[in-house]
């Protein structure tokens, strides 16, 4: 059984020595899924304001469709998106199977959910307090949703990491639709995969904590950035 | 619909290989995890001018992807479903690539005594009747389907599973290292077990009988049938593998052992 200080000196290891296909499988994992985060809150973020502030029938039904959406097995959007950019499926034309991009769709797929579910939830707070301020100034629909996004910015990156986690972390949908092809479709996950099959335990689990290590960089950027905005709009 | 898919396409770009056409080959997993491939592509995309590019599966689920058309040309390793594949249509020819062995593993205290079994039947026999625990992958692999075969005649494995015969459901490596952690046999093709490196006290018990033998295959995608497939890649690939590849194929090795033994031209 690999020991866990056997993997930190292989996570060193691949760190240190800058190895060529851990860089190109790590800016993989981060192309693809800053990519499907970027688009997951073009989409999630809009529909979680447009929840929060719009009454609407079966607006409380779609609210409870959206936060369960947030536990979508990573493995069935996967079939989905597989069968969906399939040769013989629906979108085959687009030539997306085994491409970064069914897997930036994939992912996009499983994020917009958690990003639409945690803006609602977020921007439904913050309406409470602004709620009668902007009936007075007799903001519209879309004046209120623009402003609740605008002043909620810094509580919404949450919101993003949560669905970059999310997006960084799954294996099952990424595998299906990318095919863990070298060089073309390998990520962090689906590399911890294959290492694990082959039995390389310490290289599966070093690979692992470069992954967590990355997912904590990530982190501390986006909230240090968004710690200084805050001070910095608060100033 | 086609701004979306320029504007995915470039952020999604593949990594600047040179603008080789695309072969892809739907595969098993055992050329994969024991580095066979990581051995020839290098050679045969230099040879040929391709970017052949592989999705490791299983035997069962890579027919099924190629039969969908989500592949140009396939390598796998169980005889009679890729003979029903081409007789379907779904594949141009069948063609013997090279073969290696079966192996029945399990801890080195061998509790169900398989070690002094003179054939793989009586190995699984006797496992049968100690009913000690078996791993089987349960997944329509090579793999899966020869035990299947195996198991015939011998116990209804169908009744035991879930007691002492237990199916994963997963790869090789998985059903592997499940089997290392829980004390229990299986059945595995020598490359995947050679390369692997999770063995804990298991070791090879029972080899050598004929009936496990393990024929690796190649076929084309019927372009009739997958008018999308590259044939021309495709069988460019499958005729190198065919000729040149073979030395190539036999000059892998891993620890000073071969994996793989071509068999082409038999």
């Amino acid at each position: 059984m690999p020991t866990l200080s056997d993997s930190f000196l292989t996570a060193l290891g691949l760190i240190v020595s800058g190895d060529a296909d851990l860089i190109e499988i790590v800016a993989l994992s981060l192309r693809v899924s800053l990519t499907a985060v970027l688009l997951a809150a073009l989409i999630g973020l809009p529909l979680g304001a447009v929840l929060a502030v719009v009454r609407f029938p079966g607006r409380g039904l779609l609210i409870v469709v959206v936060n369960a959406l947030m536990g979508l097995p990573p493995v069935v959007v996967g079939l989905v998106v597989y069968l969906t950019f399939s040769a013989s499926g629906p979108l085959g034309v687009l030539e997306f199977l085994y491409t970064p991009a069914a897997m930036i769709v994939a992912q996009t797929v499983l994020v917009t959910p958690i990003i639409a579910a945690l803006a609602r939830s977020t921007l439904a707070d913050l309406l409470g307090e602004y709620d009668e301020t902007l009936r007075v100034l007799g903001a519209n629909r879309f004046d209120v949703v623009a402003t609740l996004l605008w002043d909620g910015r810094f509580s919404l990156a949450t919101a993003l990491l949560a669905g970059l986690g999310r997006a960084l972390a799954e294996v099952g949908a990424v595998m299906l639709v990318g095919g863990n092809i070298d060089h073309v479709t390998r990520v962090m996950t689906t590399a911890i995969a294959l290492e694990t099959s082959r039995g390389a335990l310490p290289l599966a689990l070093g690979l692992g904590i470069v992954l967590l290590l990355i997912t904590l960089v990530l982190n501390a950027v986006v909230l240090g950035v968004r710690n200084r905005m805050e001070a910095h709009a608060h100033a | 619909m086609s701004i979306l898919r320029a504007a995915l396409l470039t952020l999604a770009a593949t990594p600047a290989l040179a603008n080789d056409p695309v072969v892809l080959v739907q595969s098993t997993t055992s050329t994969q995890n024991s580095g066979l491939y990581a051995h020839i592509l290098p050679v045969a995309s230099e040879a040929l001018g391709l970017d052949i590019r592989v999705v490791a599966v299983g035997t069962g689920q890579a027919l099924g992807n190629a039969q969908r058309c989500d592949g140009d040309m396939l390598i796998t390793h169980a005889r009679a479903a890729e003979e029903a594949f081409v007789a379907a249509g779904y594949g141009t020819a069948r063609h013997d690539l090279m073969y290696n062995d079966f192996v029945i593993v399990g801890p080195s205290d061998d509790p169900a005594g398989v070690a002094g079994a003179d054939s793989a039947t009586e190995a699984l026999s006797r496992i049968a009747a100690a009913e000690s625990p078996f791993a089987s992958r349960g997944d329509d692999s090579g793999t899966h389907q020869k035990e299947l075969n195996l198991w015939d005649g011998i116990a209804d494995v169908a009744a035991a599973s879930g007691g002492w015969y237990r199916e994963t459901g997963s790869g090789m490596g998985a059903t592997l290292n499940l089997a290392v952690g829980m004390g229990a046999y299986t059945l595995t093709d020598r490359a995947t077990w050679l390369a692997f490196e999770n063995r804990g006290d298991h070791v090879i018990l029972n080899q050598g009988d004929p009936a496990l033998f393990n024929q690796y295959g190649v076929i084309p995608v019927n372009p009739a049938h997958c008018p999308n497939v590259n044939a021309e890649g495709a069988r460019a690939f499958t005729d190198w593998l065919l000729e040149d590849g073979q030395a190539v194929i036999a000059g892998f090795m891993l620890d000073g052992e071969q994996l793989f033994f071509p068999n082409a031209g038999d």
